[in-house]
């Protein structure tokens, strides 16, 4: 039983880390190879945090502060890498935000005082899996309402073409800012309920390869679609648990499915299951 | 000057020694990552597999006894048949989708690659044995190995090679001409696809070299790719990616610095200084240290 909770566990918090990277590569265009960072940063910060200066109140109460710690901590890194990143574009903008994540997983692995190398353990097992599904409904909500409003539009007409975008009145600069700051505190969120639901955090869960994995979502489903986010997220954390169960060679060879997946997409459908259309809607109108 | 200062700047000079070993591995490596981007401005993750590959053969032929010119030899064409069945497999299909596919799919196949070799070969690291005595020259408080001046001397060989290749022979014509513009050289009747295939077999083949001087220097493993492959990623964006000496002085600057970081502040900031350095240049001069600046077109 607790298996099955795991892997929903996982889902949900998986759910939130897609759509919050398709925000930044999906919606505003903007190549980031390094989610994990953020949402590495997000559950330390959160986890230090209640660990060290609880308040003294209810543990939902300190849950929420977390959450808010997780959100702003992992924006403000995004502010910070992003506004001399943003400057670069396409596989450039790639490898700064790669460099980027790294630096911020070997700060980690320096800093004593989150038990380096050694891992942060005794973290209070605040979050469960309502947590996790309310928080994940509320992203998937938030994303809806973006993609329909002013911002949404601003952020969507830069992927199309910043050049035109530009030529039309958006401050390419600050939108570009905006949804990598917003993208990177939202992974912090994901951070802060990965901390609370697991009770413990190594450096080795925000390496490079966790940045590929999400981004393997995000494009499974469609770059700026949300519903695809959702089922890249469900689809790719299920498959490789219930290929543990195939037996022999597949279980042995589940991981590569991955790789071979992304492969077989990107030459067959470039712009992933739902391209940039949300589920039932066709050609932008609902059916 | 006191004592101490003297042994400081001792420590100082064989590191600068060491870092310039370590800064021959990752620029053969990186010549691969900078010929394939200059040709068809792709970023090549499966790089560093395709030397983990060189290096695991050469590491299965050295165990059935064969000298190592020999295992060498294999480990170079492993490297690059694989490199050049990627090419035709995966990467030509992809190259009209645009960059971003092309990058997404290089990272798939990297994967790939990973966990394919862990599966195969088995995760451990395996040691090459040694093939000749290794002798060690000492001047004052420092050493060097034959070991080192022979990758040092490969190196300079293989960055010479290079040179002539791209200057003095119609290959290295028709390179040039493919890297400056695709389909103008096609329409001047180069074969840009073999062009392509040639310069993909042929970076992947010096990462095999280093592949096996890497693994002779420490082993060889499934993953030791994506480590070394990432350090000669960076080193060819900070040397200008596209330039080949850029590859080898960016290489240099990696080396040396993470050396001296390791050495004289905290080992495990040896990536965290790699990066930084990435970091930084690309801010300064985003087509790195040797590129030229180009302007965006509408």
């Amino acid at each position: 039983m607790d298996y099955y909770l795991q892997i929903l566990l996982l889902v949900g918090i998986f759910i939130t880390l897609s759509l919050s990277l398709n925000l930044i590569n999906g919606f505003c265009g903007q190549f980031s190879l390094g989610h994990a960072g953020f949402w590495g940063v997000g559950a330390y910060s959160s986890a230090i945090f209640t660990v060290f200066h609880p308040l003294g109140l209810p543990a939902p109460i300190n849950m929420l502060v977390a959450l808010v710690i997780g959100f702003l901590s992992s924006a403000m890194c995004g502010i910070v890498i992003g506004v001399p990143c943003l400057r670069l574009r396409g596989d450039y903008l790639a490898i700064a935000t790669l460099g980027f994540g790294e630096i911020l997983r070997i700060i980690i692995m320096n800093t004593e005082l989150v038990g380096g190398p050694r891992g942060f353990i005794n973290i209070p097992h605040w979050a469960n899996i309502f947590w996790v599904y309310a928080i994940a409904t509320l992203v998937v909500l938030f994303m809806l309402r973006l993609k329909k409003s002013a911002y949404g539009r601003a952020i969507i007409a830069i992927r199309e073409d910043e050049i035109a975008a530009e030529n039309m009145g958006v401050n390419l600069f600050y939108y570009k800012l905006f949804s990598f700051t917003v993208g990177a505190g939202l992974a912090g969120i994901a951070g802060a309920l990965f901390a609370h639901t697991q009770q413990f955090l190594h450096p080795s869960n925000f390496t490079f390869t966790w940045s590929v994995v999400i981004l393997v979502m995000v494009i499974f489903g469609g770059m700026g679609s949300i519903s695809g986010s959702i089922i890249g997220a469900i689809f790719l954390t299920i498959i490789p648990e219930v290929l543990r169960f195939a037996g022999g060679t597949i279980a042995e060879w589940r991981m590569t499915i991955f790789p071979i997946l992304l492969i077989v997409l990107m030459l067959a459908r470039p712009e992933g299951v739902f391209g940039t259309r949300e589920f039932l809607e066709k050609n932008g109108k609902q059916i | 000057m006191s004592q101490q200062t003297i042994f400081y700047l001792w420590d100082c000079l064989q590191y600068l020694i060491n870092g310039i070993t370590q800064g021959s591995l990752y620029a053969l490596v990186a010549l691969g990552y900078t010929m394939v981007y200059g040709i068809i401005r792709l970023v090549n993750f499966a790089h560093g597999e395709f030397l983990m590959i060189g290096a695991m053969c050469g590491f299965y032929a050295i165990r059935a006894n064969q000298p190592m010119g020999v295992a060498i030899i294999l480990a170079m064409l492993s490297s690059g048949i694989i490199a050049i069945i990627v090419e035709r497999v995966v990467y030509r299909p992809i190259r009209k989708s645009g960059r971003i596919p092309a990058l997404i799919t290089a990272i798939g196949t990297s994967l790939f690659f990973q966990y394919f070799g862990q599966l195969t070969f088995g995760a451990d690291p395996k040691t090459i044995p040694p093939f000749m005595v290794e002798k060690i020259y000492t001047f004052g408080e420092i050493t060097i190995s034959n070991l080192q001046i022979g990758i040092l001397l490969i190196t300079l060989f293989v960055l010479f090679f290079l040179w002539w290749l791209t200057h003095f022979t119609k290959m290295g014509k028709a390179m040039r001409a493919t890297s400056y513009n695709l389909p103008a050289a096609e329409l001047m009747g180069i074969n840009t696809n073999q062009i392509i295939s040639f310069t993909f077999f042929l970076g992947a083949a010096i990462a095999g070299l280093g592949g096996m001087l890497m693994g002779y220097t420490m082993s060889v493993e499934p993953l030791m790719g994506m480590n070394l492959g990432t350090k000669a990623f960076v080193s060819a964006v900070v040397g200008g990616i596209g330039i080949i000496p850029g590859a080898a002085l960016g290489g240099y600057i990696l080396g040396i610095a993470e050396n001296m970081v390791a050495g004289l502040y905290k080992s495990s900031y040896r990536d965290g200084v790699s990066f930084f350095i990435l970091i930084l240049i690309l801010l300064i001069k985003p087509s790195g240290l040797l590129g030229k600046n180009t302007k965006e077109k509408v």
